[in-house]
Parts: structure tokens; C-alpha cells; sequence
């Protein structure tokens, strides 16, 4: 499903990511993790074509997308949500989901159709499911901190993506709000058969939900596989899980 | 909470239309002159705050294609005998033409070089408009701009009651509200919420497939076309196209009446375009230091209304119905309302 070949990106003479090799499976639940500074979002940002990688490829169903504008990417079914909450603050919740429907469904250069009206029923389908059915008409940027995030996830999911980059999707959440936006994110990645990457700090979520791990530290990937592996490497334990 | 309005049942839209239609019936020349005045003005600043308010871009050059849309039409008119009727069309395509040109460079900048650069291409135009004396007039400009053709209102019996100025501001007030209609109708569309999009968050529009240089360019194209509209009318309402229609103080002219208005909402601009054209009336009819007065008057507007009039009077109204739906009883409701009341008269 997605590939990636020795990808690297220099910043001046720093390698923030160096010669990464990846590979996730359709259906399968991935995740990235790594101390701060270690280059997970330099990668997704590499990935998702908001930065030019110095070297290496990006395979998405064997198309390669290395290079490809962000806004094209979108197109070829990968979604992505962001570190910091990205949202449109001032729109409300339904116009939020509704325009991500109306741009991937090609209504964009409309501009005599009235767009309150359309894609309504998918809109408020998508809400139910992630939760936010009883918000449609609340000015997204007052949303709380979690909900933010799930519209988040709502957004990307109107593109109809195959595969979905999640950055930190929990950071700065509670524990209760992780809990409930992991087990939201399972239960949708499950339905939809959707492919997931993320990364993510808190390594009880990642170890709950993932089913193959990579972990990257100064750039490079030192070990990677299913939890089990991961968590017995040696190399891991020394620079990052710590001896517990 | 929609039906408990009277008040959300009524056509505004069409009030107002129709009481500003009346104005030059009511016998004076020189209101007919200000509602002219403001409607053109408010057209011109309604085609800025689709660049402002919709899709958040600061243009400081917008009267560029203001000044285009005037000599087009005028050349087209005076220099060419053409009508009105393919002289409006060929302003608005030849403002939108050079949006397209100008925009093109425009929208690969960012924020204050967006606004630096169309402030030079709109200083390029100037310097055309003044100089080229063959076709422009330069320095002399292009003066006695001939009124459209409007002999067969005559026939017509309330139309033919009014003079050439009254006739011509009923066809600026109609060519107004359509296009007026037309920009509304654009920005509550799919494209003009992919506009939205880029105005809220432009890595999120497009990380959701917007290509957002695109968009921008076509909201600068249409912003400039209606704009052109705008700058043909006013070309023939003042008898001439002039050189500093196109000199930058009458972008920052526009952007005043648009900020004072209210970006936020589709009328703002036409409120602020009429607040601004009556002040300046005023001020100048009482006192020589009327750019004092009305800078201080603009001041205190701005302070006591950050989202600009319209801005301030809906948090206003929203504020009086979470009133009256509150706790409160329906006396002090209504005390509260009269009071506001009395407080805007």
C-alpha cells in the first residue's frame, strides 16, 4: 500500500531523516515512534509532499508520489491529520467536513449552486460516526481541544482516503479523551479497511492498536516489526523504552 | 429561533433595493448624486472583500482594475461611439484580463508581498494612465465621458419624468444589485467556500486536494471584473476617467470603506462605502478640515467596532436575543431594547 525507499532529507548539513525504509500493508495499523527530534514528522511531512525529500521515493499502490504537490496527494487517496490541530477555525462543523465532500467530489470550480444544500446527508452520516452528530452547527474553533482533533480526523475522512497519516493524533489530549479518540480511530480504520500510519508518544496507545512498529531515532530506523519484536530489541530498549 | 422573527421573514434585500430606487423621484438632485455615488462605491468595495473578507488576501492595488474598467469604457464610449451595452461587458473582461495577468504573479507571494506587489502593478497602471497621452489624456484625463443611450426611457411613463442623472442612476442601481446579486451567489457556492477554506487555513485547504495558488487566482479575477464594473460606471456618473481613479489613495479609500463596513459580512462593505460617502459630504460641508474630522470620526468607529459596523451590530442583536431568551423577565427584555434603540438613533 505505501512504500518507502531510502528516503532521507537534509536540512543545511543536518540529516533529519536519513535513508528510511518503510513499508505498510493494506489494512494494516502502523505507527512511528521515537524520542522528540527524532524526524516522525520531517518523515510524514516527506511523505505527504509538504517537503521535498533530498533522496529516495515515495510508493503509494506502487505509484510513485515522491515530489507530488500536497494538494494532488490528497486526490490519490492519502489523508492526513496534523500535529497541531488544523481546522478551519470560523466555519461551522457541517461546512468543515462539507467542504473537504465538495472539493474531492470536484464541485470546486462550481460557483452557482447554492453549497449549503449539498452532500448534506454525507456530511451528517460522516459526524455521526465520529462522534460530533450533535455539533454540526457549533462554530468549529470552539470546539473542545478533543473534539477539535476528531474533526479533525472528519475532514480527512471525507476525502475518502485509503490510507490516513495520522501525526500525534493524541498529543495534548487527557487520558480519557485518548482513550476515546483510539478506540474511534480503531473502530473507523476497522469499517473502512483503511490503512493507517501515525506516530505517537504515548506507548501504551501505540502498543494497543499497532500491528507493526518502526522505531526512528537521529533519523534512522533501528528496529522495526510487531510489538512484540520491537519492545525486545535491544537497541530500543536502550535508547528509548528505557529498562521496564 | 427562525421562526420567531418577523423581522428574518422580510426581504431586506429588496426593501433596500427598492427604497434606494425611489430616491430620484423624491426631487433632489443632489441625493440622486450621493446614491449614485454610494452604490457604485459599494459594488467596488464589495468586489475587495471577496479578496478580504472571503478569501483573506490584502490587496492594496485593487483600484487598478477600478481604473481599467473606467477607461475602458470610456475610451470605448467617448473616442469609439460604442454603446454602454458593449462598452460594461468589454470594462468588466478587460479588468478581469488584467487580474489575470497581474493575480498571476500576485498569488505566488505571500501576505505583505501579495499586498506589495499589487500595490506596484496598480503604481504600473498609474504611470500608463498618465502618461500615455494618445489614448488615456494623460495628466488631462479623458472628461466629457457621454452618457449611455437612454432615449427609449422617455417612452416609458415614470422613467421619462426623470432627468439624463436620474436615468442613469436607475441603470446603476440595477447593473448594481445584479452584480451585487452575482458576487453573493459566488460566494455561498462550492467554489466560494473553497475560497473560505483558504481564508481559515491554507495548509489544511490544501491538504484536502484545494490548489490553493489557483483559487486565489480566480477570486482575484472576479474580485477585478466586478471591480471593473464598478470603476465603468463611476467613469460615466462623474463625466470623465481621470488619472488618480487609478492613484493608490483610492485603494486605501476602498479598503477603509471595507474594514469600516465589516469584512465579515456580505453587506458590510456597501454599509461602509455609504458611511464613508455621506461622512465625507458632511465633514466637508461644515468644516475645511474634514480629512481631521472624518480621521477622527474613523478612529472611534474603529475602536468601538472592531468587526466593523455591520460586525458590531449583529454581536449587538445577537447579544439582546441571548437577553431576552435568558433569564430576565419580558419588561427588562424590552427595556433593554429600547434602550439600544435610543443609543443607535
Amino acid at each position: 500500500m505505501l512504500e518507502v525507499k531510502g528516503l532521507s532529507k537534509s536540512f543545511g548539513g543536518f540529516r533529519a531523516v536519513s535513508d528510511v525504509d518503510l513499508a505498510v500493508a493494506e489494512g494494516e495499523i502502523a505507527a512511528v515512534i521515537g524520542p522528540n527530534g527524532a524526524g516522525k514528522s520531517t518523515l510524514f511531512n516527506l511523505i505527504t509532499g509538504h517537503l521535498q525529500p533530498t533522496a529516495g521515493r515515495v510508493l503509494v499502490d506502487g505509484r510513485d508520489i515522491t515530489g507530488v504537490a500536497p494538494y494532488r496527494i490528497c486526490g490519490m487517496g492519502m489523508g492526513r491529520s496534523f500535529q497541531r490541530t488544523n481546522i478551519f477555525p470560523r466555519l461551522t462543523v457541517l461546512e468543515n467536513v462539507q467542504a473537504a465532500f465538495l472539493i474531492h467530489r470536484g464541485q470546486g470550480p462550481n460557483f452557482w449552486s447554492r453549497s449549503e444544500r449539498l452532500y448534506r446527508a454525507d456530511c451528517e452520516a460522516l459526524l455521526a460516526s465520529i462522534g460530533l452528530a450533535g455539533q454540526a452547527r457549533t462554530t468549529a474553533g470552539t470546539l473542545s481541544y478533543g473534539n477539535q482533533k476528531q474533526l479533525e480526523l472528519g475532514i480527512a475522512l471525507a476525502s475518502d482516503p485509503k490510507i490516513l497519516l495520522l501525526d500525534e493524533p493524541t498529543a495534548g489530549m487527557s487520558a480519557s479523551e485518548t482513550h476515546e479518540s483510539i478506540a474511534l480511530l480503531e473502530r473507523i480504520a476497522r469499517q473502512r479497511g483503511l490503512t493507517l500510519l501515525f506516530t505517537e508518544h504515548d506507548m501504551a496507545v501505540v502498543f494497543s492498536i499497532a500491528q507493526k512498529i518502526a522505531v526512528l531515532h537521529q533519523g534512522r530506523i533501528i528496529a522495526h516489526g510487531d510489538p512484540a519484536t520491537v519492545r525486545a530489541d535491544a537497541e530500543v530498549r536502550r535508547v528509548y523504552l528505557g529498562d521496564h | 429561533m427562525k421562526t420567531n422573527d418577523l423581522a428574518s421573514r422580510i426581504p431586506w434585500t429588496l426593501v433596500v433595493f427598492l427604497v434606494a430606487l425611489v430616491v430620484p423621484w423624491l426631487g433632489s438632485r443632489y441625493n440622486t448624486f450621493l446614491a449614485t455615488q454610494i452604490a457604485i462605491s459599494g459594488l467596488f468595495a464589495v468586489s475587495l472583500n471577496l479578496l478580504l473578507g472571503t478569501t483573506g488576501l490584502v490587496s492594496f492595488g485593487h483600484v487598478a482594475y477600478f481604473g481599467i474598467g473606467a477607461y475602458v469604457c470610456g475610451i470605448l464610449m467617448k473616442t469609439y461611439a460604442m454603446p454602454f451595452s458593449i462598452a460594461l461587458p468589454a470594462a468588466a473582461l478587460g479588468a478581469a484580463f488584467a487580474s489575470l495577468v497581474f493575480g498571476f504573479f500576485c498569488v505566488r507571494l505571500t501576505r505583505i508581498y501579495f499586498a506589495m506587489l499589487s500595490l506596484a502593478f496598480s503604481q504600473i497602471i498609474w504611470a500608463i494612465a498618465y502618461k500615455w497621452n494618445d489614448v488615456t489624456g494623460g495628466d488631462q484625463g479623458l472628461p466629457d465621458v457621454p452618457y449611455p443611450d437612454l432615449d427609449w426611457m422617455n417612452s416609458i411613463p415614470l422613467l421619462g419624468d426623470l432627468r439624463i442623472a436620474g436615468q442613469f442612476y436607475v441603470v446603476t442601481l440595477v447593473v448594481v444589485g445584479l452584480s451585487l446579486a452575482a458576487m453573493r451567489r459566488i460566494i455561498n457556492s462550492p467554489f466560494g467556500r473553497m475560497l473560505t477554506t483558504i481564508r481559515e487555513n491554507a495548509e489544511r485547504a490544501s491538504a484536502i486536494g484545494v490548489d490553493v495558488r489557483r483559487y486565489e487566482l480566480a477570486a482575484f479575477v472576479v474580485a477585478g471584473g466586478f471591480a471593473g464594473i464598478a470603476g465603468a460606471l463611476f467613469g460615466i456618473f462623474s463625466r470623465g476617467v481621470f488619472s488618480d481613479y487609478v492613484f493608490w489613495p483610492k485603494s486605501a479609500e476602498v479598503m477603509i470603506m471595507t474594514i469600516l463596513g465589516g469584512i465579515d459580512h456580505f453587506w458590510g462593505p456597501v454599509v461602509g462605502a455609504a458611511t464613508l460617502v455621506l461622512l465625507n459630504q458632511e465633514t466637508t460641508s461644515y468644516t475645511e478640515y474634514w480629512s481631521f474630522v472624518l480621521g477622527t470620526i474613523l478612529l472611534v468607529l474603529l475602536f468601538a467596532f472592531p468587526g466593523g459596523i455591520v460586525g458590531g451590530l449583529s454581536a449587538g442583536f445577537a447579544w439582546l436575543r441571548r437577553k431576552r431568551r435568558g433569564a430576565a423577565g419580558p419588561e427588562t427584555g424590552s427595556a433593554e431594547v429600547a434602550t439600544v434603540e435610543v443609543k443607535r438613533a
